[in-house]
């Protein structure tokens, strides 16, 4: 997921606040992140620094409704949309197509829940692998230890797929040998998963009591650890299936 | 004047139409011939005539180095792009274009990149809708195929400049589709739209929620169509004449063209018909006749056709469906009349093992007009019939930064919807240093000299300061349209820092404001042609209907004042139809129309008599023929 500051030479987006403002058209107060203005339904220059939670009004938990998600997206998208403001002023076409993006952003990253996790831990401070998220190529991830052995028998096993296909030989016991590998790590990733999922659901109890401290730090430091987990897992999985599929 | 009309173009690679929104259905504008395709075909027989369409046709034959047809293939392309293209069409490009270069066509001493050659075609649709609205048209949505990168969308963007439309919106044509198919049903549910035209393929998947099309994912290929199929007949039909009449064709451009209309009118009926034959007279004059089975023809396009299953599956697995959760497919496109295509559609979503046809109740052909017709008309502010209804599409690849070592950094996916923007920070690492450089690609590939580069930028004037500590934040945001806009600053200084935006194979925002002035030049000398030619028709019509009335009955009502009085008349519009004064001839014609209105007037009491006496409207309707019946001809188009 392109989650912010996915980049080769990514520095880490300092928070910035967001202030509330008044109405451009008719004066009234509109909060900060609010992208129209509830008294007379125009569109509102975008604040700086609303991040996506706010985008929907939410708070910085983990686990989301994703049907509340997908109405509460729709039901934006139709008051800020640029079709909608094809004819409007310029500003308020400009202010549609940030307002839209922005939108469109947030709901990229937040429906997907690896993403989100990863964005949360950012908004927290927290330096996910130079900026590299799901989708990227790994770059040097350590091997988690307790993998070191099958991840090496599996290296070779892809060496020796790939240079059968250079042949252009297929050795039926050496595919086998695969899918039972690819079945092993794929458990392994629904592991990884229950596991994350137990985090949000302790994480997002620390926000709803308000209990800051040595037990988030504790938390955020087991999801940061998961994450590389899955991602290592995950990036074995994609090479076993693309050897797999050739 | 009424408000501004915004209009549908779909701007193909065969055909191009222009639809608009007509109460709450979408309806195709017909051209004067009547029609509702415009062929995307631009003869320029010399540098002040181009015609456009069905005339241009008999150019191929006698001028085909002065026509051009599917220029869409070049739209936003390089030299190194089209190699392939180069042996199967009859292009002819400026000898001295380099590499990452915009394209330019030689026609006789004249050049003309292919967004020029488009917004010819863009002319004539506007042309026709003006005509048909008797108004100006200058707001336009225009169809692309989803899979078009961001060059082929701005060189769209640029042709509808030259050719004097405001492109409000670029849809996608598989998207369009579904918005044309979706306004009849409440249809809710996933919908896969499988799009084979003439020069490209799209299949785009989508969620339909309470009038939200939202795209999911899409894939395609833009350069694989009927184009393709006709290419392979063509090859067989040459192979075959040369070894039959020891003859090669190949070189001799008219008999080519000869062949193309022969394959494709062959290609036509198998879609109905079992066999049909490859027909034709050669140069020698003989006649060469080749029977073509359904069978043989299916064996020959298979292959083509198999290019469409990889996007597909890929399409699919990005949506993360399986085949069998794909609710409705529609087809659209010429080449999904084949029925080969029909059954591959049918095996690739499983239809009719779980019972399912796949939608063609739409023309294939103008149901991406129609639907753009309906983005048009919710741009306008819409109505009850496009109420709730909203387009979220998405861009088609991925967008990447060259970084170290020429590998991609993606920093926007593939299938994320748009608008949708990425903000990105750059530092330096020189001390010192004021400029950074930043390469943007558009593609899958790990590598970015194996994706498209889209544009370099230069940061420029950049305060010196030491390495690593310039934050310069640059925001990449692709726009409804799917066309990318950079906007950059530098943060600890403050200081919006300079970018220059070099498009790799697009023409400048000069260049294309210099083809505008250009097409000017000439726009108003069309016109007058036009409004010269329009007259002429109008006085034709006139004149066959007066040279018919004396057989009519009502005739010999008018008295011989009156014989008199419409004769001389009809003679001036005769004499002036030939000449190329306008208003003369204007004069002359409404001079006409008042003399043979009593005439037209008694013919109609004579034809509400007879349909009184028994007969029909209708028989009575046959008895008076064509021409008395049309003294009031429909007003041109009057464009101030």
């Amino acid at each position: 997921m392109p989650a912010a500051g996915a980049a080769p030479f990514a520095m880490q987006t300092a928070e910035s606040q967001s202030v509330n403002a008044a109405c451009w058209s008719c004066g009234c107060f509109v909060p900060a992140g609010k992208p129209w203005c509830d008294a007379c339904g125009k569109i509102q220059a975008p604040s700086e620094g609303v991040d996506y939670f706010t985008v929907f009004g939410l708070p910085r938990k983990l686990l989301i409704d994703l049907t509340a998600l997908e109405r509460n997206f729709y039901r934006m998208s139709r008051k800020l949309h640029p079709d909608l403001y094809a004819q409007a002023s310029p500003d308020e076409r400009q202010w549609s197509l940030d307002q839209t993006s922005l939108l469109n952003d947030a709901y990229r990253t937040m429906k997907n829940p690896i993403a989100r996790t990863e964005y949360l831990l950012r908004l927290e401070g927290v330096e996910i692998e130079a900026g590299r998220s799901e989708d990227g190529k790994p770059k040097d991830s350590r091997v988690p230890p307790d993998l070191l052995e099958e991840v090496f028998e599996l290296n070779m096993q892809l060496e020796e797929m790939r240079m059968n296909r250079k042949m252009g030989e297929d050795d039926p016991q050496l595919r086998a040998d695969l899918e039972k590998a690819r079945t092993q790590f794929e458990s392994q990733l629904a592991a990884v998963d229950t596991s994350l999922e137990s985090l949000w659901t302790r994480w997002d109890e620390i926000v709803e009591n308000a209990s800051a401290g040595a037990e988030a730090n504790k938390i955020k430091g087991e999801i940061i650890a998961l994450l590389d987990r899955r991602r290592y897992i995950r990036n074995l999985v994609r090479d076993v299936n693309e050897a797999l599929e050739n | 004047m009424a408000e501004a009309r915004i209009v549908g173009i779909d701007l193909g690679t065969t055909n191009s139409l222009v639809a608009y929104m007509q109460g709450d259905q979408p309806v195709v504008i017909p051209g004067e011939d009547g029609a509702n395709l415009v062929p995307s075909v631009v003869a320029i027989p010399d540098p002040k005539k181009v015609i456009v369409g069905f005339p241009a046709y008999p150019y191929l034959a006698s001028q085909p180095d002065r026509v051009v047809y599917s220029v869409k293939r070049l739209m936003g392309r390089g030299v190194e792009d089209i190699q392939e293209e180069l042996k199967l069409f009859p292009f002819h490009l400026a000898p001295d274009i380099q590499p990452a270069e915009v394209l330019r066509l030689e026609i006789g001493d004249q050049q003309y990149t292919p967004p020029e050659i488009s917004a010819y075609v863009l002319r004539q649709l506007k042309k026709n809708a003006e005509r048909y609205f008797g108004a100006p048209v200058t707001k336009a949505v225009v169809t692309v195929p989803a899979y078009f990168n961001d060059a082929q969308r701005q060189a769209t963007k640029d042709a509808g400049r030259m050719a004097g439309l405001e492109v409000l919106r670029l849809v996608n044509e598989p998207t369009a589709a579904a918005l044309a198919y979706g306004l009849d049903r409440e249809k809710e549910g996933i919908v896969a739209v499988y799009d084979l035209g003439g020069g490209t393929f799209d299949i785009s998947i989508l969620k339909l929620h309470e009038g939200i099309f939202e795209v999911i994912a899409t894939n395609g290929d833009t350069h694989l169509g009927g184009d393709d199929i006709d290419h392979l007949l063509m090859a067989i039909a040459l192979d075959d004449i040369r070894g039959e009449y020891n003859l090669d064709l190949s070189t001799n451009a008219e008999a080519v063209q000869a062949i193309r209309k022969a394959v494709i009118d062959a290609k036509i009926v198998l879609s109905s018909a079992e066999k049909a034959y490859i027909s034709l007279t050669l140069p020698n004059g003989q006649p060469y006749n080749r029977e073509i089975t359904r069978e043989q023809f299916e064996q020959i396009i298979q292959p083509v056709l198999d290019r469409t299953v990889g996007p597909c599956k890929q399409a699919l697995k990005d949506a993360g469906l399986k085949p069998e959760q794909i609710g409705e497919v529609v087809l659209v496109g010429g080449s999904t009349r084949i029925p080969l295509v029909r059954r591959l559609t049918d095996q690739l979503f499983q239809l009719s093992e779980r019972g399912k046809k796949p939608h063609t109740e739409l023309n294939p052909d103008e149901v991406v007009a129609l639907g753009a017709a309906v983005q048009a008309h919710i741009l306008e502010g819409g109505s009850k019939a496009t109420e709730d209804m909203l387009l979220l599409d998405v861009t088609p690849l991925s967008l990447g930064i060259e970084a170290l070592g020429g590998v991609v950094a993606k920093i926007i996916q593939r299938n994320s919807t748009i608008p949708a923007s990425v903000t990105e920070h750059f530092t330096t690492g020189v001390d010192g240093q004021t400029n950074v450089a930043i390469h943007v690609v558009q593609g899958e590939r790990e590598m970015a000299k194996d994706c498209r580069s889209l544009a370099r930028f230069d940061l420029k004037g950049i305060p010196p300061m030491s390495a690593g500590l310039p934050r310069i934040e640059v925001k990449f945001l692709i726009d409804a349209n799917g066309i990318l806009h950079v906007s950059a600053r530098e943060q600890r200084s403050g200081k919006e820092a300079e970018i220059e935006v070099k498009p790799t194979y697009g023409l400048t925002d000069e260049q294309v404001e210099n083809m505008i002035l250009e097409s000017f030049d000439y726009a108003e000398q069309d016109f007058a042609e036009r409004q010269l030619i329009e007259a002429r028709n109008e006085a034709a019509t006139i004149l066959a209907a007066v040279d018919k009335a004396p057989s009519h009955p009502a005739w010999r009502q008018l008295t011989d004042d009156e014989h008199t009085q419409i004769g001389m008349v009809a003679e001036e519009v005769r004499v002036l139809s030939e000449g190329d004064d306008l208003q003369a001839l204007r004069d002359a014609t409404r001079a006409l129309d008042q003399a043979t209105r009593r005439f037209a007037e008694l013919m109609m009491d004579s034809a509400v008599g007879s349909a009184i006496r028994g007969e029909t409207m209708e028989s009575a309707g046959e008895k008076l023929g064509e021409g008395p019946t049309a003294p009031h001809p429909i007003a041109p188009a009057e464009i101030k």
